[in-house]
């Protein structure tokens, strides 16, 4: 198992995915304060889990269900439900595109 | 500092009696948290509008219902101060992060509104750890909440100003979540009771979500009955948290045997800890429980799964975060958020998802095994809440990994999804708050609250407000 430190390229990349900016400072940083706990969470490594099945939940719950239907007062108008933004344009939120136009770069 | 009746069941035969209003009940704490809030930093807001509009309502209804207010309203006239990582309709909250530094949510979370219908008067919101990230308050983006009992020391986090409110005596009760310790660990920093539900007892609808299978919402209060009171309250389906579940209050057994784990008391826990809570320990065994030493092996583990799942679970619940439909760009989230993010985000990236979070998901079965074998010997398990008393502000502030340590106690309990309890045992030689921690298997919170309560009784205690600043 390769438990190897963080380079500041792959600190670079995880930022890219997580959609993150550093600045150069910050690179530094996190590449050493992540490599010490990623060193040190690599101690489960001398646990034996052969054969142990994972744990993603305690609740023993499986396949919780309602029934499908509208209740009134749990709905957020769409006056409360676009509250939280000054980007808002006929009702709408306004990102930024995602596509460009053809042609363009 | 004015002192105010300590219980629930205090403040409520003083307003039924007519000699207290809520409307004073508010202006009294309203003049602490005057005094108090610009030297130990405990509220991000202070609802004072909501509060005193809430304390009208409800002394009408004392003036209309007099004794029968009891039945549909069992906390009228409770003070609470709700961490900001509870959404409240009309007030602000931001998660003690400037990403939510403007957002004023359209709803509430249930338990705000379980509490409100329950007579509650939403006094504010308590600063706290960004995202509920940390061991201290340190990491709030609106500076660290001060310890009541010395202000150079960290109260703990991340429910860092719900702590200090109840025990500066800025309200009755405060909301917080515990998501590897952040509600026990900061009540015993600064001496108040702090309660963490079973995982799936209480909702966690309209809670902002740090690591979703390990939060769980719980409270502070003085006394281990309020916060009975309390979780009678809140707890139950709620149709909107899948999984939440319905339980029967199961009465405590007869004879009640408490487990002492030695892995809880190994190399770095404070003498004085330790001592604190054999000394609890002692008085149970006097009281008719059945002291049993038991293992729980795996227990040095615990950070290590910690620190995999929970930031794996926050890199995921932090996505959502884009400056679109509310709050501020990406780049307004701190140091400890980011570290988080990337964090998550590393171990469950290609190549390492096994070797991390699969593994991590694998040993924290084996913490449950642990814990199930233990409590097929015992009811209970009595152990230090954290190893050592409350730090010094900025001791651990440039060390991520010696302040993830300071969970090792707390966590093992949200890692299996266990109720804990965290009550005060005393004050240290500096002076410093202790406490003992009170586990259990699922569902079996009453049978901690009767151990809490049996434990305060039998020790003759008495609620003590951090020193008057």
């Amino acid at each position: 198992m390769n438990m190897s430190k963080l380079a500041k390229k792959e600190v670079l990349h995880v930022a890219k995915l997580a959609r993150l900016t550093l600045s150069p400072e910050e690179e530094e940083k996190y590449a050493k304060q992540l490599s010490q706990v990623v060193e040190y969470v690599g101690e489960l490594a001398e646990v034996n889990t052969e054969g142990v099945e994972p744990t993603s939940q305690t609740t023993g719950l499986t396949d919780v269900f309602r029934t499908d239907e509208l209740k009134g007062q749990d709905n957020l108008s769409k006056e409360n439900a676009l509250s939280g933004s000054d980007k808002i344009h006929n009702g709408y939120f306004v990102v930024d595109a995602v596509l460009s136009e053809k042609g363009e770069k | 500092m004015k002192n105010l009746p300590f219980t629930i069941a205090e403040i409520q035969k003083l307003l039924l009696s007519k000699e207290v209003s809520c409307v004073e009940l508010v202006d009294t704490y309203m003049e602490n948290i005057e005094k108090a809030n610009p030297k130990l930093n405990v509220f991000i807001t202070v609802s004072k509008d909501k509060a005193y509009s809430d304390a009208k309502k409800v002394d009408k209804l004392i003036k209309d219902l007099g004794v029968d207010i009891k039945g549909e309203h069992p906390l009228f006239g409770t003070v609470v101060a709700h961490k900001d990582l509870f959404l409240t309709e009309g007030i602000r909250t931001t998660a003690g992060s400037k990403v939510l530094d403007t957002y004023i949510p359209a709803y509430s979370a249930t338990v705000v509104a379980r509490l409100e219908s329950a007579g509650c008067i939403t006094i504010g919101k308590t600063n706290c750890d960004a995202w509920a990230h940390g061991a201290s308050g340190e990491n709030s983006d609106y500076g660290p909440t001060k310890n009541p009992w010395n202000t150079e020391f960290v109260p703990g986090g991340s429910s860092s100003g719900s702590a200090v409110s109840v025990a500066s005596g800025l309200t009755t009760i405060a909301t917080g979540t515990d998501t590897g310790g952040s509600i026990r660990q900061p009540a015993n920093f600064s001496g108040v009771v702090g309660f963490k539900p079973t995982y799936g007892a209480v909702s966690r609808y309209g809670v902002t979500a740090m690591a979703s299978s390990l939060d769980s919402v719980g409270h502070f209060s003085q006394s281990v009955a309020d916060a009975e009171k309390v979780f009678d309250v809140v707890r139950g389906e709620d149709g909107k948290d899948s999984t939440v579940k319905n339980f029967k209050a199961a009465k405590p057994k007869a004879k009640i045997k408490l487990g002492i784990p030695k892995e809880y008391f190994a190399e770095g826990v404070e003498e004085e800890v330790k001592d604190s809570v054999y000394k609890a320990s002692k008085l149970f065994e006097k009281e008719g429980i059945e002291l049993v030493e038991i293992n729980l092996p795996h227990t040095r583990y615990a950070i290590s799964v910690y620190y995999i799942i929970q930031p794996a679970e926050v890199s995921s619940n932090l996505g959502r975060y884009d400056g679109v439909r509310y709050g501020g760009p990406r780049t307004s989230f701190g140091a400890e958020a980011k570290r988080r993010i990337m964090l998550g985000t590393y171990v469950l990236s290609a190549g390492y998802y096994e070797a991390y979070y699969l593994k991590a998901m694998k040993v924290r079965s084996k913490i449950i095994e642990d814990f199930d074998k233990a409590f097929a010997l015992v009811d209970a398990i009595i152990a230090p809440v954290s190893p050592t008393t409350a730090f010094r502000l900025g001791e651990k502030a440039d060390d991520p990994l010696k302040m993830y340590l300071a969970d090792i106690l707390t966590v093992p309990a949200n890692i299996a999804g266990i109720p804990g309890l965290a009550i005060p045992s005393g004050f240290s030689k500096a002076g410093l708050p202790l406490g003992i921690q009170l586990m259990g298997p699922r569902f079996s919170e009453h049978t901690l609250f009767a151990l809490g309560e049996l434990y305060q009784n039998a020790s003759g205690w008495k609620f003590k407000l951090a020193k008057d600043l």
